[in-house]
C-alpha cells in the first residue's frame, strides 16, 4: 500500500494548561474556563486536520491539568480521528501501577489512539506531597517504568523495588488493547539518562525543544539515536524522534511580534532575560508569518534529522483564547499541509513512520 | 607542554584596579610556569563585557555564544586566576554570577583546578574579604586555591605600603599557582552527554 504523506510525520499541538492573566486585560482565565477551552484546542486540532494532541501534568497552581485521563477521556468521546497524549506524563511521582490501569482504560475508550509520554517533573516541592524526593528523580523513572513496562506486558506479575510496595501476583487490568500496550516517549530537556533510558527500550525519544538553543538539544537527540543503535534496535537514523517547539502566527510578521510581544515579556519563563530578538535568534521559539514558521521548522530536520512527532506549543501565557484557536487554524489549513508535503518529499524510504497503535499491533501479529 | 592561564576579572571601571591587580598577578604566574619549563598562554575574561548574558543566563538558563566560550575558556584551563573588587564587605554580584553559571553550565568545572585567588578595595580593613569569603566559594567548587592570596587596597598602589610588600605577595603566589599547575596533567574535557549504560542506571535503583 502506498504510504500516505499523512503517515510519514504527525503533527499536532501540546499544552501545558497554565492559567495566566493576558498582560492586555489583566484578567486571567478560572480554572472552569481554562479546562474548558483546553477542550476546546484539542477538538479545534482535530477539526482541521491536526494528528496529534498532548497535555501536560502538574500538580500545582497555576495549571489545571492535575488530571489528564479525565480530560483526555472526555476527549477520546467527541472526537474520532486525532491521536491523544501526553507532554508529560509524571513517571516519578506518580505510581506506575495508577499508569498502567488509568492508560490502558483510555487506549481501549479511544480505540488506540493513544500514547504516552513519560517526563520527571522538575518542581520540587511536588515530590514530598506524593512521599518523594526529588533527588532520586531519575531512579525513580528508571525503577517506575521499568514496572509500568511489565504490568503491560505480563500477565501477572511478581515484583520488588526500592520506591513502592512490593507485587505479588498482581494483574493490572485491563489489559492492553489488542495486548499491544500504548506506545511510549520518554521526555527530558537536559538529562542524559534519560535519553539512555529510551535508547535503552527502542521507545521514542522527545525533546520539548523549547527555552533552548539547538547545540543543546542536538546533543540530546544525538545521543538517543547513538544509543538505540547500540542496543540493537536499527540503525540511528531510525530511532523514534519527537520535537516540540513553540509558535505565534500573524498573516503578517510583524503583527504576529507585535501582539505576542506583551506575552511573551510577562511570561514567568521567558520574561525579563533575553529579548523576545534574542530568544529567537538562539531557541526555536518562532514568531512570524506562517510561511516563515515553515521555513523555521523544516529546519529541525536539518538540525536534528528525519524525525517522527512535531508538536506546537500554540496556548499559555495568558494568550487570548481566539488567538490560540486562530494558530491552530494556521496550522491546520496553511503550516503542516506543507510541512507534510515538503518533509515527505525529503525523507528516505527508510526512515520509520510515527508509531501508532495499528503499526504496533501489525508488528506483533507478524 | 602547552599550559593555559584563564584570568577573570571582575572591576567595572577603566582602568580598574581589579585588572590592575590581576594583570600583575598573570604576568607574574606566566613567569612562573615558564620558569618551571612549560609553554603558556594567559587569557582574560573581563566579566563586565558579559555582564547581559550573565543576568540573561540566569533567567534562561543557557548561555549566550560570547558568554558560554568564556566559561569554556575557564573549563578548559590549567589554572585560574581570578579577581574581584570588594563590594560591601564581599564579592561583587557579578563576579559571584560568573561562577554561578560556570557551576550551571558544568558542575565539575573547576574540580580540582588551581586557583589563585585576588581582590582589592577601599581600604586595607577588607582584606580578609578573601579567606572569608571568597576562598569558601572556591573551595566549594572543589578547586584547589593557593594558599596565598593577594589583596591590593589603595595604599599598594600610592606608594605609600612597604615598598615591595604586594609584589613580594604576588610573586609568591604566582609561584604557588605555578607549582600546582606543573604537578597536573592538562584537564581533560568532560562530555557531560557521555552515556551512562542503562544497567548502571537500572542498579542504581
Amino acid at each position: 500500500m502506498p504510504r500516505r504523506f499523512h503517515d510519514v510525520m504527525h503533527f499536532g499541538i501540546f499544552t501545558v494548561g497554565d492559567i495566566a492573566p493576558d498582560p492586555a486585560t489583566g484578567r486571567a482565565p478560572t480554572e472552569h474556563e481554562r479546562i474548558k477551552r483546553m477542550i476546546e484546542t484539542a477538538l479545534k486540532a482535530e477539526e482541521v486536520g491536526l494528528d496529534v494532541f498532548a497535555m501536560g501534568e502538574h500538580h500545582n497552581p497555576p495549571f489545571v491539568t492535575s488530571s489528564p485521563t479525565t480530560v483526555l477521556g472526555y476527549i477520546v468521546a467527541r472526537t474520532s480521528k486525532i491521536l491523544l497524549s501526553t507532554s508529560t506524563t509524571l513517571i516519578t511521582t506518580n505510581d506506575p501501577v495508577k499508569i498502567a490501569e488509568d492508560y490502558a482504560t483510555l487506549q481501549h475508550l479511544a480505540d488506540g489512539r493513544v500514547d504516552l509520554m513519560m517526563g520527571r517533573g522538575n518542581t520540587g516541592p511536588v515530590y514530598p506531597w506524593f512521599g518523594k524526593d526529588i533527588r532520586d528523580g531519575i531512579s525513580l523513572a528508571v525503577e517506575n517504568y521499568a514496572l509500568l513496562r511489565r504490568l503491560w506486558r505480563e500477565d501477572v506479575v511478581d515484583w520488588q523495588g526500592r520506591f513502592r510496595t512490593p507485587l505479588q501476583s498482581f494483574t493490572s487490568t485491563p489489559r492492553p488493547l489488542d495486548g499491544v500496550p500504548p506506545f511510549v516517549w520518554h521526555g527530558s530537556i537536559r538529562s542524559p539518562e534519560i535519553a539512555e533510558q529510551a535508547a535503552y527500550y527502542g521507545d521514542g525519544f522527545f525533546h520539548n525543544n523549547i527555552f533552548w538553543p539547538k547545540e543543546h538539544t542536538r546533543r540530546m537527540i544525538d545521543l538517543y539515536r547513538t544509543r538505540f543503535e547500540f542496543y540493537g534496535h536499527g540503525p540511528a537514523d531510525q530511532a523514534i524522534v519527537g520535537l516540540g517547539g513553540q509558535v505565534y502566527m500573524r498573516r503578517r510578521s510583524q503583527d504576529a511580534i507585535a501582539e505576542f510581544r506583551p506575552f511573551f515579556d510577562n511570561s514567568p519563563v521567558y520574561g525579563h532575560g533575553p529579548s523576545l530578538e534574542e530568544t529567537m535568534e538562539q531557541t526555536p521559539l518562532a514568531v512570524g508569518s506562517p510561511q516563515e514558521i515553515i521555513d523555521r521548522t523544516l529546519q529541525f530536520r536539518e538540525h536534528f534529522g528525519d524525525y517522527q512527532r512535531q508538536l506546537f506549543n500554540v496556548d499559555g501565557m495568558g494568550l487570548p483564547h481566539q488567538a490560540v484557536l486562530e494558530q491552530i487554524d494556521f496550522l491546520g489549513e496553511e503550516v503542516v499541509p506543507v510541512l507534510r508535503k515538503e518533509f515527505g518529499a525529503l525523507r528516505p524510504s527508510h526512515i520509520p513512520d510515527p508509531p501508532t497503535h495499528e503499526s504496533l499491533k501489525a508488528v506483533q501479529d507478524r | 607542554m602547552r599550559r593555559t592561564v584563564a584570568v577573570v576579572s571582575a572591576g567595572l571601571g577603566s582602568p580598574s584596579s581589579s585588572r590592575l591587580l590581576a594583570d600583575r598577578l598573570s604576568a607574574a604566574a606566566e613567569r612562573e610556569v615558564r620558569e618551571l619549563g612549560d609553554e603558556v598562554e594567559v587569557r582574560v575574561i573581563e566579566v563586565r563585557d558579559h555582564a547581559h548574558d550573565l543576568v540573561d543566563n540566569l533567567v534562561s538558563g543557557y548561555p549566550a555564544a560570547d558568554l558560554k566560550g568564556a566559561l569554556e575558556t575557564v573549563i578548559g584551563a590549567d589554572g585560574l586566576i581570578a579577581v574581584t573588587p570588594t563590594f560591601t564587605a564581599s564579592y561583587s554580584g557579578l563576579f559571584k554570577t560568573f561562577f554561578d553559571v560556570l557551576d550551571l553550565l558544568d558542575g565539575d568545572a573547576l574540580a580540582d583546578k588551581p586557583v589563585l585567588i585576588g581582590a582589592t578595595g577601599g581600604t586595607a580593613r577588607h582584606s580578609l574579604v578573601l579567606e572569608n569569603t571568597i576562598r569558601p566559594l572556591f573551595t566549594y567548587l572543589r578547586s584547589v586555591v593557593v594558599p596565598t592570596s593577594v589583596f591590593a587596597a589603595p595604599e599598594d598602589w600610592g606608594g605609600a605600603a612597604v615598598p615591595d610588600l604586594l609584589a613580594h605577595r604576588v610573586d609568591r603566589a604566582a609561584a604557588q599557582l605555578a607549582g600546582e599547575i606543573r604537578r597536573r596533567d592538562a584537564p581533560v574535557a568532560r562530555d557531560p552527554f557521555e552515556p551512562t549504560p542503562f544497567a548502571d542506571l537500572l542498579g542504581a535503583g
